[in-house]
């Protein structure tokens, strides 16, 4: 079974967002690493790059394929996990420690639209 | 419509493999994962569920003389065990299929096609009988089929199933009893290492995948490393090397058509074009960073727009982002720069030779 962390927020495409103060780390889901197989690449956006909610910010690539990485919430990214460039199975290791963005959030009301990790466990069994 | 399963269906899902569909059929992908089977296949031996594939049976006596006809490669004088690689053509010289020829007797002639394609060849060969004593008959329900690739292929086949094949020739087979049943062994895969294809009825290849993957000596591998191992050695799949709008000699498939044969299908489009006429290829493209070019992606020079992406990869063997791209044949030549576009931005790249890893034949 895969792992649902408590306390963070979950789109239904599968990213999460933990959230610190005034900043959101933005990772995918256990389930959805478990989904991938193999992460072999992952593509990423620059520093000062806005990522908008509901659009694509980069790439989770496993060998078969690339599935669209997109942004539960708005934001400008203010870090990326630079060690997913040579390490992109970090992600199969454990994919809630090895966040992918850290963005500044726009608006945090947009946290509101997503789910909390018990409709989000419902959400991968259905 | 509901996709067909092989015999092998119930097996690959006590196994836990991930299934998807491929070529109308529900196939495994994977069972413990892409990159451990391709290894195992590269390093030992992995055993796969292949019964997909088509076979169809050409008899009679204008045997030969048809399969001349609707075939690229040169079939005449064959030895009986003997088995060919090659295509078949439309007019245009696109492909309907690739396929391998077993030459069984100096009347019939098994062929060997792909899933996919498996109604449309049929159809093709049935429409081209005419003028030739000959009987098509598609007998895929009649064959499950098992690749056993690998260096350690031949041991394990031997040891394992307790079945000689040691004396086999690279691409020749024989017909022999196994377990009781009359089977087939090819010394044939797609992978690029040493390996043997085994036909027989459904109830044998169950049995044996069950003997084979029991002994721990023969790793059940997908279709997910099956790509992987043929892309990394540039072997074709219908599909992204080939189609029906991309002929052989593009391909760079020219050696398994002969255009000194006097006649076969598509055989003056294909002349026209070994004969200079060629306006793209199909080239390997090495990337310098790690982004991944995939099957579609565009490939560019200088701003503009020069190929297609047919399959990429990052090589599981090698570690580099690479793939085989359909390029105007202005930007064909090895060492020429490149870009692919992935995920909107531009990737430099560099053609290369299409084989990114050595083959391992035992010939």
């Amino acid at each position: 079974m895969a792992k649902v962390l408590e306390g963070l927020y979950y789109a239904e495409s599968h990213e999460y967002v933990r959230v610190e103060g005034e900043f959101g780390f933005i990772g995918i889901t256990d389930y959805a690493q478990e989904q991938l197989g193999n992460v072999v690449y992952v593509d990423m956006p620059e520093v000062d790059d806005a990522v908008t909610a509901g659009d694509d910010f980069g790439a989770v690539e496993s060998v078969k394929a690339a599935s669209d990485l997109v942004a539960p919430v708005s934001g400008t990214v203010v870090e990326v996990n630079t060690a997913l460039e040579d390490q992109p199975e970090l992600i199969n290791q454990d994919a809630f420690a090895n966040w992918i963005i850290k963005v500044k959030l726009d608006d945090t009301a947009e946290l509101d639209s997503l789910m909390d990790a018990t409709a989000y466990a419902a959400h991968c069994e259905a | 419509m509901e996709n067909k399963r092989t015999c092998l269906y119930d097996r690959h899902v006590a196994l836990g493999a991930l299934i998807s569909p491929f070529g109308g059929f529900d196939m495994p992908i994977q069972y413990s994962g892409i990159i451990d089977e391709h290894n195992a296949v590269r390093k030992a031996c992995g055993v796969f569920d292949v019964s997909h594939m088509g076979e169809v049976m050409v008899s009679g006596p204008d045997a030969e003389r048809y399969v001349q006809h609707i075939f690229t490669n040169d079939i005449s004088g064959a030895p009986v065990g003997k088995i060919y690689y090659g295509l078949m053509l439309y007019p245009s010289g696109g492909a309907v299929d690739d396929l391998l020829v077993y030459k069984m007797a100096d009347n019939r002639f098994l062929l060997v096609i792909n899933a996919a394609n498996i109604d449309k060849d049929v159809a093709w060969m049935q429409q081209h009988t005419e003028g030739f004593a000959v009987n098509v008959d598609n007998q895929s329900e009649r064959y499950g089929q098992l690749a056993v690739q690998g260096p350690e292929a031949e041991q394990v086949v031997e040891q394992v199933l307790g079945l000689p094949c040691s004396e086999l020739a690279f691409y020749t087979f024989k017909e022999t009893e196994h377990d009781g049943e009359p089977i087939l062994i090819s010394r044939t895969g797609y992978t690029g290492e040493d390996g043997f294809e085994i036909y027989g009825a459904p109830d044998y290849i169950v049995r044996t995948w069950d003997r084979l993957v029991a002994s721990g000596r023969a790793k059940p591998c997908g279709l997910g490393c099956r790509d992987t191992l043929r892309f990394e050695v540039g072997l074709p799949l219908y599909g992204d090397e080939l189609s029906e709008n991309i002929t052989p000699i593009e391909a760079g498939l020219g050696l398994f058509v002969k255009t000194d044969k006097p006649d076969f299908i598509g055989r003056d489009a294909v002349l026209a074009q070994k004969n200079g006429g060629l306006s793209r290829k199909i080239v390997g493209i090495e990337l310098t960073g790690r982004a991944i070019p995939r099957h579609g992606y565009d490939v560019e020079a200088d701003g503009k727009v020069v190929g297609s992406v047919t399959t990429g990869y990052q090589s599981i063997s090698t570690g580099k982002s690479v793939c085989m791209a359909l390029v105007d044949i202005d930007h064909a030549k090895l060492g020429t720069p490149l870009q692919v576009r992935i995920h909107r931005k531009l990737h430099d790249g560099v053609v290369t030779k299409k084989r990114f890893y050595e083959k391992n034949y035992k010939k």
